[in-house]
């Protein structure tokens, strides 16, 4: 879902970070995205190395981590790995599951010089 | 880019004119350029960021919410696919609440200002963004357009996003709440494929009753559908045509602008206290002193 935007908020970050921080060129970005995020990685690749260019970031390499979806089953009442946003409980078969964990998006860390 | 805020909507309109600066409203902060001002060190080094992608757009939501809680007013971030009646449904509402109540509007559409003429129409003020080719609407944006609107005190304000039910779900504009409309028209399995934004709604107009008698709509289904993703979810069912659930949606809304009016008050006089009481504490210094 709409990754051109979310390209766009890393390059801001990067840019507020690069003032606070004091650095011209960014070679790597570590970014933190959830399972269950509503992420589509390749196209946050591709869009990323659209929106970088011209920019202190122009050809940075992205790395992207990806964190476990996880959730909390009303039904069993039990955290479970889940793999997408809304499956019924593995254990249980219940619904709803809502999501604990895996819905960051999330600028990690930097490579700069 | 623009070049002054950063913000990525090169292509945004606000009611026809293209994004001007300066700003006086939620931000003051620039741009520089980055690469040609400073020096190259070569030597590189590791920056830990930790900060969500959406920051930015979550600052600007947090300043609009704050605009609204000090002015009491209550925004609602009305969602859905194209052509779920989202416009007619917001005429009808606005007629029956008019009297009432001061409203305003902002309409958001990749390209036109068809929906804020309809909007006029009915005597409120609305303003248009065109978003270009973006996809939704953003906090930044709405800033702009509620500086646009000048917003009366305890008043209702009517956000009604771009026809998508993706991505809107995952940029906070500031709203009290963000509302689902959802049409008979379209499959009662949609809450199913398009979680997010059912996840994120606090009411869903189920829209277009009166069409029901000609469809194979399950609207218990829906409703079950719906309470999966979201069990708190509200769901009224509506028809700008018949009137069905009017009532019910208009009481929702003044129930809600009831509620924003009476913080504002309670923060004022939460405030006031404070300040009697700071005078007080200043008065005995000053007379022990």
């Amino acid at each position: 879902m709409h990754e051109m935007s979310l390209a766009d908020g890393v390059l801001q970050v990067i840019e507020d970070n690069a003032k606070i921080n004091g650095y011209s060129r960014v070679r790597k970005v570590w970014l933190e995205i959830g399972e269950l995020a509503g992420v589509e990685v390749e196209a946050m690749r591709f869009c990323f190395d659209s929106v970088v260019k011209g920019t202190l970031a122009d050809g940075a390499r992205l790395e992207i981590i990806v964190t476990q979806g996880e959730g909390h089953c009303f039904g069993c009442g039990k955290t479970v790995p889940i793999q997408l946003r809304y499956d019924p409980c593995p254990l249980c078969g219940g619904y709803p599951v809502e999501p604990t964990g895996g819905l960051e998006m999330r600028v990690k860390e930097l490579e700069v010089e | 880019m623009c070049i002054t805020c950063g913000c990525g909507q090169g292509e945004t309109k606000i009611e026809g004119e293209a994004h001007h600066h300066p700003h006086s409203y939620v931000h003051a902060h620039e741009h520089g350029s980055l690469v040609q001002s400073r020096p190259h060190a070569h030597t590189s080094r590791m920056v830990q960021v930790e900060q969500d992608i959406l920051a930015k757009n979550n600052q600007y939501a947090s300043a609009n919410r704050s605009h609204f809680a000090e002015h009491g007013i209550f925004a609602l971030n009305l969602v859905s696919s194209p052509g779920s009646g989202k416009t007619a449904l917001l005429t009808r509402t606005i007629e029956r609440l008019k009297d009432k109540a001061r409203i305003a509007v902002i309409e958001g559409d990749q390209q036109t200002s068809l929906d804020a003429d309809r909007i006029r129409a009915t005597g409120v003020s609305a303003v248009q963004i065109n978003t270009g080719k973006g996809c939704h609407l953003d906090a930044h944006m709405v800033g702009h357009a509620v500086e646009k609107l000048a917003l009366a005190d305890d008043s209702l304000l009517l956000i009604e996003n771009v026809g998508n039910l993706v991505c809107p779900a995952a940029f906070d504009l500031g709203e009290a709440h963000k509302v689902a409309i959802l049409s008979v028209t379209e499959g009662e399995d949609k809450p199913l494929k398009y979680p997010d934004m059912f996840a994120a709604a606090e009411v869903m107009l189920l829209n277009k009753v009166d069409l029901l008698p000609y469809l194979n709509f399950n609207v218990p289904l829906c409703i079950e559908y719906a309470r999966r993703i979201n069990p708190y979810i509200r769901v009224i069912l509506t028809s700008a045509v018949s009137g069905e659930g009017m009532d019910e949606w208009r009481e929702w809304i003044a129930a809600g602008m009831r509620q924003a009016a009476e913080q504002k008050t309670n923060e004022v006089e939460a405030l006031k206290r404070r300040v009697a009481e700071l005078e007080a504490a200043l008065k005995n210094v000053r007379g022990e002193g």
